[in-house]
This record gives structure tokens, sequence and C-alpha cells, in this order.
């Protein structure tokens, strides 16, 4: 025990010291290199939608709207964020626990091209016309089954991933019994249970209901239950991109404006509800839905609401950490002391702002959840607004703040006061950007203009209800966001190849002086998996039970594109 | 492990408003009957055309100024197409989908529910203003998606 005890913690620090290894760097470069093209691809395409529903560009037979939505949901909301999520926390897994062992790098290896292979097999249909069917892919539309055979090898690469981390993270326990999992790697675990627990509702979906019927060998699918699978995963997935976003506030943040970290405990408090609570959040997609009943979905709002709570113990501590940073470096005044703050720093700019969108896109997000209130602007782009400010603020702009000393981290490159002020021009007009698109959707969500629909008057409708200029300002906002998009995207692959040589530290940040030590109790994943799956079944055996035993017949697949 | 009294004070307000929303949204779906539409009857999404009240479908007057419609929704289109009712009516929506899930929203109202295949939805609304409502699929259902619509007139 000892001896293996003394090797790991050496290479800990060796890796702290040095530097991430050259293959443990190479994993992370290649995820993130995915992620980034993606971003080019989805964001060239989101214009492409938005100049469409602005009314000044139609799209051509052979690349219509609806295929080019179901590409851009799927390249931002699976490939980016899935991409950048693994990639970060693997560099942060090596980095915090002494370097990847070599089965978790090869099974990262594995899960990589399965994802690869996967998305390829994605691709082809949406290509062709033939899985326009969004990233909700809601039977009874069915795509070809290719579509659904890629989903399948994304979700065995997630799942490859995600083992790869408990190895890791199991092996680190092993050798440092009674030690808390540092703080990054804490977060890293509640991330990948949570892709393992999403996955594992679409897999039951796609594995054992799509793809047998798509292939016809049963003749009907239950619709209502699909899409509730569905959302177990969809809405979840979101979350855990949201999760990976807190995980830098509340580690890597505090580091970049030379302060402390929040509370140990309370940061530890803040993942494991998250990681309790999440899944059963999905519930508030079918809120207007007909065949689930009124109990159950007040039930749901219950749990959707419940999510807030943590998010609301981050809002306080965010801004304490800001304030007593600032203050230790003489920031003075009831608000003077944000002037102490390094504003012209973009691995703090970017994601100060995620932040901030995250007060109205939080505020929103439970506006939504509301039986009532939902009804309002459910399906509207009112949501479309709302997931462009969660996911397109508070979540990438975090990936973009991440990015500038992750990218040069790896690549053994360093962050130039050129470089940063071009991510603090990037961060500023991606900003404008996402500001004017996301109040115009809310607000012409408001007056009931519907998402995920090309260009149409409906009559003179769309001019009478004053939806016109907001579309148009979608579309200057979606110009915008294909600038900045540009520009994040050469900063991340010069800094990969191109920038000066040198030593850039990955940021983590140290608990306070004095810090109480935190109770072993939080290391319990064990218990936290057993509530998850107790939480879970809460919310979801007596529906789908209900829903499986009051099925109607079953609908046959329809191609309606 | 200690908080500071301001963190409490805020994370006490943090949960006093997340119930306060559960309060007022349980409050308007019991005691003011607003809840959301659920309806739970099932239908052969097959046979639509031969099942009642979907085998006629159309507008009908139940009452004073109460009004009943049977509608159906297919790509891409709604039956029955126009709908007229006096100003001040209530209306009874009886909907469900002969192909794949769309959506049912009217403009300016509260109007929005989701209808699937295999499952009949009912909603209800009371139109007062005189107008013309723009009713239209909130549910990508194809290539036609966006030019499924109708209007209510209200005189």
């Amino acid at each position: 025990m000892q001896p293996a005890l003394k090797t790991t913690s050496i290479k800990q620090k060796t890796t702290q010291v040095l530097g991430i290894s050259l293959e443990d760097a190479r994993i992370s470069k290649s995820y993130l290199s995915v992620a980034f093209i993606a971003l080019l691809l989805g964001g060239l395409l989101g214009l492409l939608q938005g100049l469409n529903r602005a009314g000044v560009l139609q799209l051509p037979p052979w690349l219509n709207y609806y295929q080019v939505l179901t590409a851009h949901g799927i390249l931002l909301v699976v490939v980016l964020s899935a991409f950048f999520t693994i990639g970060y926390f693997y560099a942060g897994l090596s980095h915090t626990l002494g370097g990847l062992l070599p089965k978790v790098r090869k099974m990262a290896w594995i899960g990589f091209w399965m994802k690869i292979f996967g998305f390829v097999l994605v691709v082809i249909p949406i290509l062709r016309n033939e899985a326009s069917v969004m990233y909700t892919f809601y039977p009874p539309m069915a795509a070809s089954p290719m579509f659904y055979f890629g989903l399948v090898f994304i979700v065995l690469g997630v799942w490859m991933l995600s083992f790869g981390a408990f190895t890791q993270v199991a092996n680190w326990r092993r050798n440092h019994k009674g030690e808390h999992l540092p703080i990054l790697a804490f977060f890293a675990t509640g991330v990948f249970v949570l892709l393992v627990g999403a996955t594992a509702f679409v897999a039951v979906e796609v594995i054992f209901m799509i793809i047998p019927w798509t292939l016809g060998w049963v003749d009907g699918i239950n619709v209502l239950l699909a899409r509730t699978l569905f959302w177990a995963f969809g809405h979840t997935a979101v979350n855990i991109w949201y999760l990976t976003a807190v995980s830098a506030w509340y580690v890597v943040v505090p580091k970049i404006i030379g302060g402390t970290r929040w509370n140990d405990l309370l940061t530890r408090m803040v993942v494991i509800p998250l990681v309790i609570m999440n899944i059963t959040g999905g519930f508030h997609h079918q809120i207007i839905d007909p065949g689930i009943s009124e109990s159950i979905k007040y039930m749901h709002v219950f749990m959707s609401l419940a999510i807030g709570f943590p998010s609301l113990m981050t809002a306080y501590a965010m801004f304490r950490v800001f304030e007593r940073t600032a203050r230790a470096k003489g920031g003075k005044g009831l608000v003077g002391w944000y002037k102490k703050m390094p504003w012209g720093d973009v691995r703090f700019l970017a994601p100060f702002i995620a932040m901030v969108a995250f007060i109205p896109a939080g505020a929103g997000g439970i506006v939504q959840s509301t039986n009532q209130l939902d009804q309002v602007v459910h399906n509207t782009m009112w949501v479309v607004g709302h997931f462009h400010l969660t996911l397109g603020m508070s979540v990438v702009m975090t990936f973009f703040g991440i990015s500038y000393w992750l990218v040069p981290y790896l690549s053994k490159r360093v962050l130039t006061p050129a470089m940063n002020r071009l991510g603090v021009i990037q961060t500023v007009i991606w900003t404008i950007g996402m500001v004017i698109m996301a109040i115009s959707m809310h607000i012409v969500g408001l007056f009931g203009s519907p998402r995920r629909t090309s260009f149409t008057t409906y009559g003179d409708f769309a001019e009478k209800l004053g939806w016109n200029p907001y579309m148009a300002l979608v579309g200057i906002g979606a110009t915008l966001l294909l600038l900045a998009v540009i520009l994040q995207v050469y900063a991340v692959f010069n800094l990969m190849f191109f920038a000066p040589k040198g030593t850039t530290e990955f940021p983590i940040a140290e608990e306070e002086a004095g810090a109480e030590k935190t109770p072993y109790w939080t290391e319990r994943w064990g218990i936290w998996v057993v509530l998850m799956l107790l939480v879970v079944s809460m919310a979801y055996v007596l529906p789908i039970v209900d829903m499986i035993l009051n099925a109607p017949p079953g609908s046959p697949p329809f191609k309606t594109w | 492990m200690k908080m500071h009294l301001d963190e409490k004070i805020w994370l006490f307000l943090s949960f006093g408003m997340i119930m306060g929303f559960m309060i007022f949204t349980g409050y308007q779906a019991v005691a003011l009957g607003m809840g959301p539409p659920s309806h739970k009857e099932t239908i052969d999404p097959r046979n639509v055309d031969q099942t009642a009240p979907f085998d006629k479908p159309g507008i009908k007057q139940i009452g004073e100024n109460e009004y009943e419609v049977v509608m159906t929704l297919q790509v891409f289109s709604f039956t029955p197409m126009e709908i007229e009712v006096p100003a001040g009516s209530t209306v009874h929506f009886t909907l469900t989908s002969k192909d794949v899930v769309h959506g049912f929203q009217v403009a300016n109202t509260n109007i929005n529910a989701m209808v699937m295949p295999g499952h009949i939805q009912k909603i209800s609304q009371k139109f007062e203003e005189p107008g013309e409502y723009l009713v239209l699929c909130n549910e990508y259902c194809g290539a036609g998606h966006q030019a499924m619509s109708t209007k209510i007139i209200v005189k």
C-alpha cells in the first residue's frame, strides 16, 4: 500500500510541476479541436437560420431550414458541449490526480473514436435530408435507421469515457484512503455520474423503442413514453454542461482573480444535490402534454424548481468570492470594490459575463418550469431565447474563458497580451450578439412566435402581431455571433499550434487560510448515487407505468419532410 | 461549518421564493382550475376518422355562449379550418393528431397544448375581444410546418 501511495503522490507532484504529459495533452487537445470545429460549423448554420427567420435569406431545397436546424442543434448541444466537457475534465483529472492511467487513456481514445463514428452516422442522413427530425427526434417522425445507430455509438462512447473517469477516480481513492477527492475531480465525478444516468434513458428509448420500430420489427411506438425518456436525457444533458461551467466558476475563476476558493464543504454541497435531483427536471418539458395527470405535473414542478436552490447558493458564493478578493486587494465602498477585478483578463471577463447572464437565465428557467407560465411560452421563441442565455452565454462563454488558459496549458504555450486582447474583443462581440438575440427571442416569444419554424408571414399575422422587427434583430444578433465564433476558433487553434512556447498553469484556487476541514461524508458517492436513483424512481416509476399500462395503440413511422 | 448571516438570509429568501412559486402554481392549478392541459383519454391513431367524436370534426353550440370544437391536426392543416364564434363565448377544444406530434397555439390567448397521436387533448378558452386570432402549430411537424396555421374569427 505504502509504496503505491508514494509513487502516485510523486507522480501527482511531477505532473503539477512539469505540466501535463504529452499523451494526456493529446487526448484533451483532440476533444477540444472537435469541439471548436463543431462551434464553427454550428455557428455558421446558426447564421443561416437567423437570416432566414429575419426574412432576408431563402435556403435552397438541398439545404433546407429544418436540416440546418437539426444540424445546428446537434453540433452545438451534443458535439461542442460534450467534447469540450470531456476534454476539460480529462485534463483536470490528469492534472489533479497525477496523470491518466494507461488504461484510462486507452478508454479515452476508444470513446473518442466511438463518438466520432457515431457522429458520422448521424450526419450522413442529415445531409441527405433523411433525418430532419431535430435534436429531439420525437417519434412518430422517423429518420433513417442510420441516424439512430449513430446515436447509439455516441452513447456508448460517452459510457466508455465515464467509466474511464470512474476508473481514474477509484484508483486515486484506493491510494488516498481518507482523503477528499480534489475539488475539480469531485465535479468531474458528478458530471460523469450524470452523463451515465441521463444517457441511460435515451439509450432505452433508441435501442428498445425506436430502432426495432424503424427497422419494421414492431409496427407501433408509444409516442408519449418515447418523449418522456428523451427529456429525462435532454434536460439533464444541458444541466451537465452547466455543471461543467459551474466547476470553473468555483475552482478556476477565484485563482485567476488572485483569490481563494469558496468554502469547500458548501461547494461540494452544491454538486451533490445537482447530481441527485437533476434527472427529474426533464418532465417540465411536458407540462402541456396530454396523458400525464395534473398531480404528476405538479410534483414535477417541485422537482424542477428544487434544482434552482443550489444555483442560488452558487450566485451568493461567486459574488462573495469576488468581493472578498477585491477587498483584500484594497477595494473599498459598498460596490466600489468591483474596480479591483481584472476586467481586462479574458480568462476572468468571459466567465464573469457568463455568471451574470445566469441571473436572467435562471430566473427565466424558474418561470418556465411552473405550470401556467409555461403554458404561455411553451414552444415559442421565448424558450429559444432562454437556452441561448443558459447555454449560449452561461455555459459557452465559460468554456471560451477556459479555452484561453486550457489550450496553452495543453500545448505548452502562452497566452500573449495580444491574444488576450483579441479574447476580450471576442467576448464583447459575443455578449452584444447574444444579448440582442436572446432579448428579442424572449419578447417575440411572449407575443406568440413559435420556435422551430422557418420564415413565414402567416398571411399578414406576423406583421400584425408585431413579430417582424424582433426577427430582424435575431438576424443581426446571429451575424455578430458568427463574427465572434470566427475569432474564438482562430484563438483556439492559434493557441494550440502557433502561440509562443512557454508554461501556462492549470489555475486551481486554494482553500482560504485556516479553513475548516470538510467532513468526510461528502465523499460517499455510493450514497449519492443511491439517492439519485431513489429520486429518479420517485419521479418516473408512477408516470411511466401509467404510460405503459394505459398506452394507446402504437403509432407507425412517418417521414413528413 | 460557519455561515455568514447574510448568506443565511439569502438562502432563506431563495428557499422562500421557490416555495412561493410552488404555492402560487398549486393555488392556481387546484383552487382556480387553471392547471395545464392534461387530458388522459386515448384513441387509436390509425383510425381517427372512424372514431367518435373525430368522425365528425366541426363546431357545435352546446350552451348559451358555449361551443365545442372537435378538431383533428394533420400535416399541415387543422380540420375544421375556419372557426367563427360570437364575442364572449367560451370554446372547448377537443383535439387529436392523425400523424405526428403537433402543437395547438392561439396567439394572444393562453391556448397552448401539445397534440399527440394516440392521445386526446382538451383545452378551453373564453374569447372576449372580437377580432381574428391566429391559430398555429408550434411543434415542428415536417417540411410544411411553417404553413400549418388557420384563424378563429370572433364577431
